[in-house]
């Protein structure tokens, strides 16, 4: 029997606002442990929460960037339970009158080939449930046999939390989504997407059910998928043991699991308190939140341009390939990094595959992201104009282009400082053939008697001569007049 | 409203904590009043009226109480764990949460 995966996501991501949600503390991460912390977000008797306006902004540009509708008013309420990351007892949260709700994303997602190659990408949309805005909770590290040690940091960060409706029919639309969700977030700059610091998480939800069949099977949710691809992996994996299960006639409960990388599974995640009644109310430390139909505008006026619709241009505008429109509009950077470069070059295509190809490699090697290139855009699309103009061969080109990625030179200075150019100039070419051919007389005389076969050797020799700057093209056909013109 | 042992004892244990027999008694009976006497409010014709979680809104105020992004200081490290009974490390400790299965 056939098995069908329904899948959802739950994704958390941390704002980037300076200050924490509910307090003035710093939101910066990697600071000694519990010294970001003061009587707020440690929940002191006696404190109360203020909310940060910027928090709430770019809450709101999340929820516009992926189609929600965004509330007039909405309402905090508090999510009880007793964790020891939680100081207070509950966390603020939202829960009915969430910030935003029936959102989609419009994402370009594909299916993996047996060989792992992503084909037949096509856009498809995901519906989004809810969008609303919360405090994080404090970190607890398990390293110790005994102990849990809690550090309080973390705690009032403020996070938007994105709940998809059950749309995800393979873990491959799962990435997709993910991955889309990322890089809007990172495009409208109110996430740094960082998963493996958790300034993005993800949740997912999965069960499996007989095909064709309406009702849905026993949902399990999966926590700790700290990058996208352990997202991929897990459910992969828990969807093969899900149907596994079934299909030796077992039955599944409703649990949470995690997952282990190391072991490349997911286990059974089990905690102390288990008390998953949360009796939400709302919160009476704080006003509901409105927002004006001026805010939104305002918001609204400063989205940029969001990753399909940059995909979308890039493709019609440069008519550049599906594939490469979406590696050049991946992030913001690479995408600007692009259009800078293709406004001196003129050249689209080109562009394209020198940042697709060279650019990458190296800053692969290097380790660096591409807003860290030490070749700005405005020298490649330099040096792209370079060979379209024929003063540097291809091969040249390659050269000139390691020399500037090591030295941040512009191509002129490395060409000026190497002496590497294209030599077109027909006479200077003539003198080199004339001298080629004065003491090849043999050869000459050969060609001549038909051995046209040596032309090879003639060009071989002139590129000699020329320490290979010669034009190929040019050499070809100057030394065709000259051996032919007796 | 009726209110059971059973309906206590949950409270309590959602609440994390414990109470005797006799206490628990006492709270039902206390639960039962205190809710019967709220459901004179059922009396009222309250049909189209919004529910109202606060007495004030913004709305009918001049703003939404913000606090600007401004990274104010913290609190030092000793006095953050002050009343923590045995920090560790710089942290908060205590007992293990979570296990494998």
């Amino acid at each position: 029997m056939g098995y069908e995966a329904i899948m959802g996501l739950e994704v958390h991501a941390q704002l980037l606002t300076r200050s924490k949600i509910f307090c003035g503390c710093s939101t910066k991460f990697g600071a000694p442990p519990n010294t970001n912390t003061c009587p707020v977000c440690l929940g002191m008797p006696g404190s109360l929460p203020v909310l940060n306006r910027e928090a709430v902004g770019m809450a709101v540009k999340a929820a516009l960037a992926l189609g929600c509708h965004v509330s007039a008013q909405s309402i905090f309420a508090r999510k009880n339970y007793f964790y020891p990351d939680l100081p207070k007892g509950y966390q603020i949260s939202q829960y009915e009158l969430p910030l935003a709700q029936h959102g989609q994303a419009e994402v370009y997602s594909g299916e993996r080939s047996a060989a792992g190659k992503i084909v037949n990408r096509k856009l498809k949309k995901f519906r989004i449930h809810r969008l609303h805005l919360e405090e994080d909770a404090g970190k607890s590290v398990h390293d110790l046999a005994e102990d849990t040690l809690v550090n309080m940091n973390r705690c009032g960060v403020p996070l938007i939390e994105i709940v998809s409706e059950p749309d995800f029919r393979s873990s491959q639309e799962a990435y997709d989504y993910l991955d889309y969700l990322r890089r809007t977030l990172i495009y409208i700059g109110v996430c740094d997407g960082n998963m493996e610091e958790g300034s993005l998480r993800c949740d997912a939800n999965v069960s499996v059910r007989p095909s064709g069949r309406e009702a849905f099977g026993t949902k399990i949710e999966i926590k700790n998928l700290n990058s996208l691809r352990f997202v991929q992996k897990a459910l992969d994996y828990e969807i093969q043991r899900q149907v596994q299960v079934l299909t030796s006639g077992g039955q599944l409960r409703q649990e949470t699991r995690l997952w282990d990388e190391n072991n490349a599974c997911t286990y059974v995640m089990r905690s102390k308190e288990e008390a998953h009644d949360y009796r939400y109310f709302p919160e009476p430390d704080l006003l509901p939140l409105e927002i004006d139909a001026a805010w939104l505008e305002e918001i609204r006026a400063r989205l940029p341009e969001l990753p399909e619709a940059k995909r979308a241009r890039f493709v019609s505008q440069y008519h550049l390939s599906d594939d490469s429109a979406l590696f050049l509009t991946y992030s913001p950077f690479m995408a600007d990094y692009f259009e800078r470069a293709w406004r001196v070059s003129g050249n689209a295509i080109a562009t394209s595959n020198w940042i697709m190809g060279d650019l990458t490699r190296d800053l692969k090697v290097f380790g660096r992201e591409i807003d860290e290139s030490p070749v700005s855009a405005e020298n490649l699309g330099v040096l792209v104009k370079i060979v379209g103009s024929g003063q540097l061969s291809t091969t040249m080109a390659k050269q000139v282009f390691e020399e500037m990625f090591k030295t941040g030179e512009s191509p002129e200075s490395v060409v000026q400082r190497t002496g590497m150019a294209q030599i077109s100039d027909e006479a200077e070419l003539q003198r080199v053939i004339r001298r080629v051919m004065e003491s090849n007389r043999e050869q000459v005389q050969a060609y001549r008697g038909g051995k046209i076969k040596l032309l090879g050797f003639f060009v071989g020799q002139v590129m000699k001569e020329t320490r290979g700057q010669a034009n190929p093209e040019k050499v070809n056909h100057l030394l065709k007049r000259e051996l032919e013109s007796s | 409203m009726k209110i059971s042992c059973q309906d206590v004892e949950k409270i309590a244990r959602l609440a994390n904590l414990r109470f005797e027999e006799q206490e628990i008694e006492a709270f039902r009976a206390q639960f039962e009043k205190i809710l019967s006497y709220m459901e004179t409010l059922n009396e009222l014709p309250s049909e189209g009226i919004p529910p109202t979680s606060h007495p004030v809104l913004p709305s009918r105020n001049e703003s939404n109480a913000f606090r600007e992004d401004d990274p104010k200081s913290s609190l030092p490290q000793d006095e953050v764990l002050a009343n923590a009974p045995r920090p560790g490390k710089g942290h908060f400790r205590v007992p293990k949460v979570i296990e494998k299965e």
